[in-house]
């Protein structure tokens, strides 16, 4: 292992140039791929905290008793979709429209009675954000006899669905296509440094040298260069990142799991392009 | 040792490399395979090494049927050989030392035992003072001497020369003669390809010729016997 190790590094010391090419295509694939992958992260919070604020208010109709609508929430918060029933008097529904809307803090001081109805904020378990699952929790409010109204942003929970649907579709085709188009570029730089030391190769074979004492080194190249080309592409992500982040708007970066996601993809890919490229010469020797 | 029984070697192309070669190399045999370019000689050694295969007919390399080893079986046996090349087949971006002691890297030895070992056989050939240098900075017969010394850090049973002398001037050839005869008196066989008839004359060893890819003379025939019923 330490002779491979040794052979590997031999080889970026001989063929730099090579080697970097290597590695800067392994690192623009995965920077591309990646910033994407930043992109489709930071939307994702963002619709996450969008979601979170999905709810369906029930409006419960004046005067009704406060033992019937304890009952109530019982059932509501039994609803598998339903992750929280809160109850709102119509006390506190004042008291929040006064301290949000500062500016109408006149009107509502000169109210005799207070104008707002008491409801439950109903809301979702995770996987019930969308439509369909919003819609029937709706549904089944309306079946409350106290209900006087239902109401949930119907629209643009429908549009959030569809942006999500179009987000995984466009990041499916780009990443196919990006790891599709890197392992072609990688496995074509391998292959040439293979072809370059095919002399070398025919000669470790002639004294004794077994395939995988020969495939090894090369192996670890293909994973040294992934894992480098990995760490540049985040470190460019990086740097798109903080000048978005400094002027544009405020975004989030890949925790460390994500950043080791990505140089074992690198390490991934270039395993996979110099395992198979080396495969085809030992194949013929 | 090296034994060839009925051997018949066809390359896809159609030509008909060997044909009905026997031979016998026994233990500590010196062994010259003459002829002209294209009789065969390398091949032979080719299918000494398992580089090829024979298309009819066995190999046997001490007692192992070539043709029945797995690739892994093919390098472990390579290791109980030394090859030389008449283009000396150095790898040019190590020294002489590196590459000897290359050869016994890729048996996975270890480094307490490469070194002395690398540095005696450097001493054999009378290279000690030029370990540190490159291929490209050695003559021909240096280098040849290079490519002979990792032949023998595995200690080889038999030495297979292709030519060995093919690059060389009368002196180096002289030189490179000298040293495998010493390498053979210590017990190490040598089966060596050439096409210098005089030196094959003034060696006095036991002769092969091919022709057409057959054997067409062989000085130690009745040795041959004689030593098939010892081997
Ligand atoms: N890879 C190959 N494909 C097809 N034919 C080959 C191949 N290698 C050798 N031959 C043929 O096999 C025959 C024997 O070749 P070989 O190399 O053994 O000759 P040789 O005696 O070593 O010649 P030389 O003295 O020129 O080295 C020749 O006719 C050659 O053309
Ligand atoms: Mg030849």
């Amino acid at each position: 292992m330490r002779l491979a190790f040794r052979e590997a590094l031999l080889a970026f010391r001989r063929w730099p140039a090579l080697s970097m090419l290597s590695v800067t295509t392994i690192a623009f694939a995965l920077f591309v791929a990646s910033l994407y992958g930043l992109v489709v992260l930071n939307l994702h919070r963002t619709l996450q905290s969008i979601e979170e604020r999905v709810e369906v208010v029930l409006y419960v109709t004046r005067g009704t008793p406060i033992e019937v609508i304890t009952l109530a929430m019982g059932d509501i918060e039994a609803f598998p979709e339903v992750a929280q029933a809160t109850f709102v008097t119509a006390d506190e529904a004042l008291q929040r429209a006064q301290s949000e809307l500062v500016e109408f803090q006149g009107i509502f001081s000169e109210f005799e009675t207070n104008p707002l109805p008491a409801s439950i904020e109903v809301r979702l378990q995770p996987g019930f954000r969308q439509t369909e699952s919003v819609a029937a929790v709706a549904e089944r409010l309306t079946g409350f006899a106290f209900a006087e109204d239902v109401q949930y942003g119907y629209d643009w929970v429908a549009k959030l669905d569809r942006l999500r649907d179009i987000g995984a579709v466009v990041g499916l085709m780009i990443g196919g296509a990006f790891a599709i188009a890197s392992i072609i570029i990688i496995g074509t730089t391998i292959r040439m440094a293979v072809m370059q030391r095919s002399r070398e190769i025919t000669i470790m074979r002639l004294v004794g040298a077994t395939d995988g004492f020969i495939r090894s080194p090369f192996l670890l190249e293909g994973c040294i260069k992934g894992a480098l080309g990995g760490i540049v592409a985040l470190g460019l992500c990086y740097a798109a990142y903080s000048a978005v982040h400094r002027l544009l708007f405020q975004a989030e970066f890949f925790d460390q799991t994500q950043m080791a996601f990505v140089v074992a993809v690198g390490t991934a890919l270039g395993l996979l392009a110099s395992a198979t490229s080396v495969g085809r010469h030992l194949r013929q020797v | 040792m090296i034994k060839f029984a009925g051997v018949y070697m066809a390359f896809p192309s159609g030509s008909l490399a060997l044909r009905d070669v026997s031979l016998h190399v026994a233990k500590g045999e010196f062994v010259f395979l003459t002829g002209h370019s294209g009789a065969g000689k390398s091949t032979v050694l080719k299918l000494v090494y398992a580089e090829h295969l024979p298309t009819q007919g066995d190999v046997r390399v001490s007692g192992f049927n070539t043709a029945k080893l797995n690739r892994r079986e093919v390098s472990r046996m390579r290791r109980r050989l030394g090859i030389v090349f008449q283009d000396f087949r150095l790898l040019e971006d190590r020294t002489a030392e590196e590459n000897v002691a290359f050869s016994l890297e890729v048996t996975g030895a270890k480094r307490s035992i490469i070194a002395p070992k690398v540095m005696r056989v450097l001493a054999q050939v009378g290279l000690t003072a030029k370990a540190h240098q490159y291929p490209g900075e050695l003559s021909g017969g240096e280098q040849q001497r290079v490519g002979i010394a990792r032949a023998l850090v595995n200690d080889p049973f038999v030495l297979l020369a292709d030519e060995p002398t093919g690059n060389l001037d009368e002196r180096a050839t002289r030189g490179v003669l000298r040293l495998l005869r010493d390498i053979n008196a210590n017990g190490t066989a040598v089966l060596m390809a050439t096409h210098d008839l005089d030196l094959v004359r003034h060696a006095s060893y036991r002769t092969v010729e091919l022709q057409g890819g057959a054997i067409v003379f062989d000085s130690g025939m009745d040795q041959q016997i004689v030593s098939e019923g010892t081997a």
